[in-house]
């Protein structure tokens, strides 16, 4: 009786039930060492990162699900349940409020979007990115980590540019977590206007919650309230109105 | 009943994806341009509605934060299958776009929120 094989077996089997206690695992532990830091860098941010090295140890073309116990991984990280998690997250947005961000807080969202895009779309070109998939995948990655793996799937980029807007919204996302509090007081992030539009100039959910947490907690849902409209408009604009304008531009 | 808010989100979904998938050919472009987008916009509608007239109770709304809640746990399995060995090389872009990205964000707070402090002054 081969214990091992059996067992090896049976994980196989059940790929994605697997992958729920992996994932579950990661983010344990991620949170935990988040904590440690008392809050200043959110444990989603960690427990992304936690992925990208769970990738990186996997090797292959499809990170960790390239080792055929782990394959179950790949489901649950797929397009499919990515994409249906990210819709649901648009649950509990209250029209009401959307009415009350206003003008400017709709033009903060547009603005966010607008300066990742330049900014990746910049970066990238100095550093030989030429196709305007790729470019306008690693501009959406700069707007979120979520909005860069949503437009470059739709618009077929390759599993490394993918790889690399996660990465670049993982960067903004701890960079805004860190560098929140110590700016605040520069750019006048002291009160509820500030912070919608801090919200929306940024996006990153996680990295503007944790970063202006540390500088007023009072604050937080005023920086959420734009914020959480960030990924959804990201993900409409990004792989239509922005590609299409890339591809005007690069061809 | 919980199926009741997954039944929703998932139409809401499949709506979305599929008028994506529309968009993208009416465009010429062989993509999905739009879709999640397009299928938060109508979840956001409808999950309103529904509240308001009361057919998406409490147990349904469930049925869709239950995923919502699921959303980062998915985001880091995404992670985890990408092709990071091969990114690697890529690493300056995305620590290059993030910096410049955040850059960008902290210099335009102050214009756009004096902006928002004369328009409240003016109602």
């Amino acid at each position: 009786m081969d214990l091992m094989a059996m067992l090896t077996k049976v994980l196989t089997k059940n790929g994605l039930i697997f992958a729920f206690v992996l994932i579950g695992i990661t983010n344990l532990i991620a949170y935990k060492l988040a904590g440690l830091t008392k809050g200043r860098i959110h444990g989603s941010a960690v427990a992304i990162f936690f992925g990208l090295v769970l990738a990186y140890i996997g090797g292959g073309a499809k990170g960790l699900a390239s080792i055929p116990l782990f394959a179950g991984v790949g489901m649950l990280g797929g397009a499919m349940f990515r994409d249906f998690a990210i819709v649901s997250t648009a649950f509990g947005a209250d029209l009401r409020e959307i009415k009350k961000v206003g003008f400017v807080g709709v033009l903060s969202l547009v603005l966010g979007l607008l300066t990742s895009w330049i900014a990746g779309v910049i970066v990238a070109y100095a550093l030989g990115y030429r196709d305007s998939v790729s470019l306008v995948t690693i501009g959406a990655g700069v707007a979120t980590f979520v909005v860069g793996p949503v437009t470059g799937a739709a618009l077929g980029a390759t599993s490394e540019v993918i790889a690399i807007s996660i990465a670049a919204g993982v960067v903004k996302s701890v960079l805004v977590m860190i560098c929140t509090p110590f700016v605040a007081k520069a750019v006048g992030l002291d009160n509820p206007q500030s912070a919608m539009v801090f919200g929306g100039l940024m996006g990153t959910t996680s990295g503007t919650a944790a970063g202006i947490a540390a500088v007023d907690p009072k604050l937080v849902p005023y920086c959420a309230m734009t914020a959480t409209f960030y990924t959804g408009f990201g993900c409409l604009v990004f792989p239509s109105i922005l590609y299409l304008a890339t591809k005007a531009v690069f061809g | 009943m919980v199926i009741y808010g997954v039944a929703l989100l998932a139409f809401c979904y499949i709506t979305g994806i599929f008028l994506g998938d529309i968009l993208g050919a009416a465009l010429g472009v062989k993509a999905n341009v739009g879709g999640v987008g397009f299928a938060m916009l109508l979840l956001i509608i409808l999950s309103n509605k529904g509240i308001d007239a009361g057919w998406l109770d409490k147990k349904s709304q469930e049925g869709i934060a239950f995923w919502s809640a699921m959303y980062i746990p998915i985001v880091v399995a995404m992670s985890a299958i990408q092709n990071v060995a091969a990114a690697i090389s890529g690493g300056a872009v995305a620590i290059g776009g993030g910096v410049v990205g955040v850059i960008f964000g902290f210099i335009l707070i102050p214009i756009l929120s004096k902006m928002q402090k004369n328009s409240m002054k003016k109602e």
